[in-house]
């Protein structure tokens, strides 16, 4: 660790060295941020999940009203206390294991599997918003606009689902792509003033959420824009059957699942992102432009039209999150609220899943299992769903400083990352 | 002051970068550190200053074994350091650079200004450098700058000074006045550790020469040694410091600029007026001290500078105001200046950075998709044709050295259909065997009937590429006159003398 420290002293020095290299811009702190989460190690996020479980247990036995009890006579009866916790924390892992994947105690496989399916309903939405935020990580760009992008996208995908009267194959993606077209318009929005004006899409996407949400509340309380008629709620109407998605159960025509089209969507979505960024051209630049905008500037890589497209890409990704709300999860009108959330929750799974297409879609799985499984875990366990959300914050903090891993589990720095220590040792090194 | 360094070992994970270095400087004496980039020189000062704990070793001064924790302890034991790049706040004044760190203050923290500014008078009298305490620092010619580092060094009582490379952002007029100094230094008793990769100063200034290769002391030097001699101890073996090179066969012009001026974000110009032509199988050289507008002419060139005006024509077509992609396109070959910053991908492959320029379209695209296998073929050859060293085309190129990672930036600028080829610094920070190699390189584009451009502060590299030379100052080309000018003209150019130098 002293190493690190030592070597880090110079990078803090480096930059205000040359007072004739002024006119370029530096490499921002959020960049350089971006650059030292994504290249540390899967191992990392493995044990940021393990420490949030601890934590998550920790949280579980200290509310215990069983454990508190036991605890008041623990230095008569200490066996009592341990007791009690191990059955706190049993009784909470498994009641969220049986909401998030297979709960023996139904009847049937299809009641017993449906949790699993459940997780999938709501781990659709967030890998889609996720693949979005993880998109713009790699471009060196952070879109926190989650949120206004999906409220705009339901927008639209619902007003296409409710105004129209199509075939249902049609309808289905005629409103899907609306939705699409409206996450991207809104996130393109950014992408064109960052690179017009180099206004800061952080600030910028934060901004537009509001007036995103204030917009479609306007219009959810407006009679004949997006309010159902006749009422006098903030709601929407529902949507049409010929938009609806289908779910398992259409297909298999057994059980209730609430499992929809949009998670095929959203495999499809992660095999274009992949092979976006390991396969395309456009990729590449994205990729380069992310890693040295200035390398990219010189090799003639046109720096601002990426940075539109990227936001673009994004948004049409959030777009499909909104899409898969309003088509797939709550058809029968949404209000205000249709964004639950997953506009941020994307930021989390897109940093636990390093950015990396697959890394997002098996971290939104495991969001999305979180989900399920808290919701059960408060019902028959009694247990806060808020410890599930101190979990997932936990993972993001822990993954967010690699470096406060290394120190908890005394890691040795990576090799070759992170990257601005390392260029400034390797400086030192070659001078 | 005498400093003794005992078997200084410093390892950077597998890397050792100071392998049991001994050396002693005794006091009032001018001790060279002379060393490739990358020997491990810069590690050691940083050793010295506190900056990096070393794992082995000790260090002596006046044979009193010495534990820094941090720089300050090495400043308070006194010894001072002038960094290459100079650690100033430009916004400040020279008196309070010079109390930053250990600013005096007379009761309710309010700054004793007064008394720094007396200092600064004061070492300023003692070594004759005229400096105005009020000055503010970026207002001040880089050479003062210096002078002012040299002050801070000064007056925390730094009895052992160390210069990390001090001449490379300075004229040779400037360098010459610095050697001076230098002595001046000496004689008061100052002892001075000198870092240098430049044998002229070693030869001109140093009582004595410690050469470091790999990490190592190799031997000492004596200041009579000749080039050749000092050159094969760093490198460890025979090299030709002059490349051969036949007589430029020029043909018609084919790069004409023609009144060329170039607007910073500060509304000042940077390059202004600036008019000449190179033709084609011909090298021009643009000479000048760092920061007289040749970066910014070159990005012009590119077509990365914002606000411009005047022409620049290939072939007779217009650039300027083309799009950098374009002017590639046209079929500009571009060595950038800073290679880590503008010419590679630290985080891609080689193989990545190969493409980078040609992102779009034939070879290495085919219907927006990578051309992986054709990519990874053409990678290999230009590894083996152009000598990099690295375990394979899939390295990062950020895990390079300084000079194979130059050669990936000339592979790929080398290996398109090149019309013009403009070099900025092409040999900054590499070690002599690369140097060569990129020299070679140079010359072998211009025999091909390309014209090119060389950009370089180094008077060396410029008098050994160049058919003609075009020396900058402040923006604008003092005169433009043959290859083989002499240093001195050349020198005096650099500070803008133009009597009787423009042949």
């Amino acid at each position: 660790m002293s190493d690190d420290k030592t070597v880090d002293d110079t990078t803090v020095q480096a930059p205000a060295a040359g007072p004739q290299q002024t006119a370029e811009v530096p490499p921002s702190a959020s960049s350089r941020f971006l650059r030292e989460m994504l290249s540390s190690s899967w191992l990392i996020s493995l044990l940021a999940i393990v420490v949030a479980i601890l934590v998550g247990s920790l949280l579980v036995v200290v509310t215990d009203p069983a454990v508190q009890k036991a605890a008041g006579y623990f230095f008569a009866r200490p066996g009592d206390t341990i007791a009690a916790i191990f059955e706190a924390i049993g009784g909470a892992y498994a009641s969220l294991f049986q909401g998030a994947v297979f709960n023996p105690k139904r009847d049937g496989f299809v009641n017993q599997i449906k949790p699993l399916t459940e997780s999938l309903t709501f781990a659709t939405p967030l890998i889609a918003a996720g693949l979005g935020v993880a998109l713009t990580f790699r471009v060196g760009l952070f879109n926190i606009g989650g949120r206004g992008q999906i409220l705009i996208a339901a927008a639209c995908a619902g007003w296409v689902s409710w105004s129209f009267d199509l075939p249902a194959p049609v309808h289905i993606l005629f409103a899907t792509v609306a939705g699409l077209v409206g996450g991207a318009i809104w996130a393109g929005i950014v992408g064109v003033l960052k690179a017009r004006t180099g206004a800061h899409e952080v600030i910028v996407t934060i901004m537009l959420n509001y007036v995103a949400f204030y917009l479609v509340a306007f219009l959810l309380k407006t009679p004949g824009a997006l309010q159902a008629p006749g009422t006098t709620q903030n709601k929407s109407p529902g949507a049409n059957a010929s938009a609806v998605y289908p779910t398992l159960s259409d297909l298999l025509g057994v059980g209730a699942f609430r499992l929809h089209l949009g998670f095929i969507f959203v495999i499809l979505a992660t095999i274009l992102v992949w092979y976006l960024f390991n396969r395309s051209s456009l990729g590449f630049r994205f990729r380069a432009v992310g890693e040295n905008p200035h390398a990219a500037r010189t090799a003639g890589i046109s720096v601002p039209s990426v940075y539109i497209l990227a936001m673009v890409f994004s948004g049409a990704l959030m777009g499909l999150a909104g899409s898969s709300q309003v088509l797939g999860t709550t058809t029968t009108g949404f209000s205000d609220g249709v964004d639950a959330g997953i506009g941020f929750d994307a930021i989390t799974v897109a940093l636990l899943g390093r950015s990396r297409p697959w890394g997002v879609f098996f971290a939104g799985l495991l969001f999305g299992a979180l989900k399920a499984g808290g919701y059960t875990m408060q019902a028959s366990q009694g247990i806060p769903i808020d410890i599930v959300f101190v979990m997932q914050s936990i993972i993001v903090l822990l993954i967010a400083a690699p470096p406060l891993m290394r120190m908890i589990f005394r890691l040795p720095a990576p090799e070759g990352s992170p990257k601005p220590v390392r260029i400034s040792a390797q400086k030192a090194v070659t001078k | 002051m005498k400093l003794e360094l005992r078997g200084i070992t410093k390892r950077f994970g597998a890397l050792v970068a100071n392998d049991h270095i001994d050396l002693v400087v005794e006091p009032g004496e001018i001790h060279c550190l002379l060393g490739e980039n990358g020997a491990g020189k810069s590690t050691l000062m940083n050793v010295l200053y506190g900056l990096y704990r070393a794992e082995e070793g000790e260090i002596l001064l006046d044979d009193e074994v010495q534990r820094f924790s941090g720089p300050g302890d090495a400043m308070r034991a006194g010894i001072g350091m002038v960094h290459q790049h100079f650690m100033l706040v430009p916004v400040f004044t020279v008196a309070e650079n010079v109390m930053l760190g250990h600013e005096q203050t007379k009761g309710a923290g309010v700054l004793d200004l007064a008394a720094a500014r007396a200092k600064v008078r004061e070492i300023s009298n003692r070594f004759g450098f005229d400096i105005d305490p009020d000055a503010v620092v970026e207002n001040l010619p880089v050479g003062v700058q210096q002078r002012v580092e040299i002050i801070k060094a000064l007056s925390r009582d730094a009895r052992v000074l160390v210069f990390d490379e001090p001449t490379a952002v300075l004229t040779p007029q400037e360098t010459d006045e610095l050697m001076a100094i230098m002595r001046q230094l000496k004689e008061s008793g100052t002892s001075i550790v000198f870092i240098t990769h430049k044998l002229r100063e070693v030869r001109e200034v140093a009582d004595r020469i410690t050469v470091i290769r790999l990490g190592k002391v190799v031997g000492e030097a004596s200041p009579t040694a000749s080039n050749t001699e000092l050159a094969s101890m760093m490198v460890g073996r025979a090299v030709e410091l002059t490349i051969s090179k036949a007589p430029a066969n020029p043909g018609a012009d084919a790069f004409v600029v023609t009144e060329l001026s170039v607007i910073d974000q500060l509304n000042q110009y940077v390059v202004k007026d600036v008019s000449f032509t190179v033709r084609a199988g011909e090298i021009l050289a643009i000479a000048g001290v760092q920061g007289n507008g040749q970066t910014e002419l070159t990005e012009a060139i590119l077509g990365i500078q914002p606000r411009t005006s005047g022409s620049i024509t290939l072939d007779g077509t217009e650039l300027l105001g083309r799009s950098v992609r374009r002017v590639l396109d046209a079929g500009l070959g571009f060595v950038p200046e800073d290679r880590t910053e503008d010419g590679l991908v630290a985080e891609f492959t080689i193989a990545e950075n190969l493409m980078l320029d040609r992102s779009k379209g034939a070879p290495f695209v085919k219907a927006g998709t990578l051309q992986l296998k054709t990519l990874e073929a053409f990678a290999e050859e230009k590894l083996a044709e152009f000598d990099i060293r690295a375990q394979g085309i899939h390295t990062h190129a950020g895990r390079l050295s300084g000079g194979n990672q130059q050669k990936v930036v000339l592979a790929r600028e080398l290996s398109r259909d090149l019309r013009l080829f403009v070099a900025s610094q092409p040999t900054r920070g590499l070690d002599v065997g690369s140097i060569e190699f990129v020299h070679t390189r140079i010359v072998q584009a211009r025999d091909e009937g390309i014209p090119v451009i060389v950009v370089s502060t180094e008077l060396d590299e410029v008098t050994a590429l160049a058919d003609r030379i075009a020396v900058m100052y402040r923006g604008g080309i003092v005169g433009i006159v043959p290859g083989d000018t002499p240093r001195d003209v050349l020198g005096l150019m650099m500070a803008g003398e133009t009597t009787g130098a423009a042949a």
